[in-house]
């Protein structure tokens, strides 16, 4: 049982590598909220383009989110981050993070959203444009504000699953929560640090959790 | 309170109605919605073939016929949300499919009443009501309320202006969907099957919401089987079968001596 304290909660280490961990905690937030707006907002752009149906658009964007969705993050900021200096382009790690899984959030968000607002009635459709609302007001005002509420699961755990990716920044060099307790870990040739981390996730992501339940519930009229 | 509405909200209901009769444009002559040679096809299949009809200012016209004879097609023609594969509308003389119409625009002047209600869920009834308000017409937020819940005292709910959908039965669903409908002061309403969906004790305020509108002056189409109130309430009664018009005239004269044998077996199966 000691070995256990002393390895995973030594009290020593917890001081001493707390403060360097809170401030990874700090950018682990710093980038999943920029990974999340961006996301979230181009996937909504996206989506809306989409429901003009234009055949030739539509391609790459289902393109866009097929790849970005089947392709695992971490070989993307990988290959992103060695490749694009090959290109002239050098971008922080910082950079190439948000840009990668703010790709990712994007194709998901859009795919979860199309679904939702294809499962939306036509009634609604012709509702709103018999009132005389343009196809780009029915769908901001009608269409979408359904929709958006439709998809809060799903969403939901993309976010949870962003936050969680926001660790593969690690490997390229971004001062987050994990590689900081990286640092430490190997510093302190202790592994409370790594307890420490997940202690930070955990905080981070339960009151989402609890949250998004909480969202649910409160968007629990039938749509149908 | 209400000497304050009247004087701040442009146009009463019942001024709005009057008002209608009163313009320039609409003479006893000119029908108020004009159907002229529409056909619609869906791919290999012929939908209408050929629909020509008139309904005067104030008319309430009644369309029955066997399911798949194109009567909601023919109606949701009127307003454009199917585009007539050829022929012409016109409403008050004004032709809405000549080639650089406003088609939103045109859409105001017809208000539409659905079989499945189409209330937008996350609005409450006077948000309901209000949006194309707002949107459309360019109402500032108070003045849209305004119109918004004197519509709905018109349609008798005055008091349920801030209930969802999901808390409402489903007549005060399509009482609220009329509502909805008359709050860009249409010149036309159109109903395809509003009572279809309501259980019986509820079908009677949705219809006597429309006796009432019909006494205050609106031109109305309706598509429905509620054959009683075709007898009692409808100016002209037209059958329709195949995508084409068996034969219009009076209620008394399609219901009590229908000409077409099409005719005679169609109410036989209607009548109870």
């Amino acid at each position: 049982m000691n070995t256990i304290v002393d390895n995973f909660l030594n009290p020593e280490i917890l001081v001493k590598y707390g403060p360097s961990i809170a401030i990874g905690m700090l950018e682990t937030v710093r980038l999943s909220v920029l990974v999340l707006a961006t996301g979230f907002f181009f996937g909504l752009v996206m989506a809306s383009i989409r429901a003009f149906r234009n055949r030739y658009v539509n391609f790459f964007i289902v393109v866009f989110a097929d790849i970005f969705r089947a392709l695992p993050p971490l070989v993307l900021i990988v290959v992103m981050y060695f490749g694009l200096p090959m290109l002239g382009v050098r971008l922080s790690g910082f950079a190439v993070a948000w840009i990668t899984l703010g790709c990712v959030m994007t194709a998901f968000t859009e795919e979860v959203l199309w679904a939702g607002m294809k499962s939306i009635p036509k009634g609604q459709w012709d509702a709103a444009r018999s009132t005389g609302l343009t196809f780009t007001e029915s769908l901001a005002f009608v269409i979408l504000p359904q929709a958006v509420r439709i998809v809060v699961p799903p969403l939901t755990s993309r976010v949870v699953a962003t936050v969680k990716n926001t660790a593969l920044a690690s490997t390229v060099a971004v001062p987050e929560m994990l590689s900081r307790a990286g640092e430490a870990l190997a510093e302190g040739a202790n592994t409370t640090p790594l307890t420490m981390a997940a202690v930070g996730y955990l905080v981070l992501l339960l009151p989402l959790v609890i949250f998004t339940r909480h969202l649910e519930k409160r968007y629990a009229w039938s749509v149908h | 309170m209400s000497m304050s509405i009247s004087m701040q909200v442009k146009a009463t209901p019942e001024r709005t109605v009057k008002s209608h009769l009163n313009t320039p444009m609409s003479s006893k002559s000119v029908p108020m919605l004009e159907l002229r040679g529409i056909r619609k096809t869906f791919g290999n299949l012929e939908i209408l073939k050929g629909i020509d009809l008139d309904v005067m200012k104030g008319q309430l016209v009644f369309l029955i016929g066997p399911s798949g004879s194109g009567k909601s097609t023919l109606l949701r023609c009127c307003n454009r949300l199917e585009e007539p594969t050829s022929g012409s509308v016109l409403i008050d003389g004004e032709d809405i499919l000549a080639a650089g119409v406003n088609v939103n625009k045109v859409r105001t002047k017809l208000g539409m009443v659905f079989q499945s209600f189409n209330l937008y869920p996350h609005l409450d009834a006077l948000g309901n009501v209000t949006l194309a308000l707002r949107r459309v017409s360019g109402k500032t937020r108070e003045q849209a309320n305004d119109i918004g819940h004197e519509m709905l005292r018109r349609v008798g709910l005055a008091d349920r202006a801030g209930h969802y959908p999901s808390q409402l039965s489903g007549g005060q669903q399509q009482r609220v969907a009329i509502a909805r409908a008359l709050a860009l002061e249409p010149k036309v309403v159109l109903f395809d099957e509003p009572t279809s969906a309501l259980d019986p004790e509820l079908v009677n305020s949705v219809l006597s919401t429309m006796r009432e509108l019909r006494e205050a002056g609106m031109t109305m189409m309706v598509v429905s089987h509620e054959m009683r109130f075709a007898r009692e309430a409808a100016d002209k009664v037209v059958f329709m079968a195949d995508g084409a018009i068996v034969e219009q005239g009076s209620s008394d004269e399609v219901f009590g001596a229908p000409k077409h044998q099409r005719t005679r077996e169609f109410l036989a199966q209607i009548e109870r």
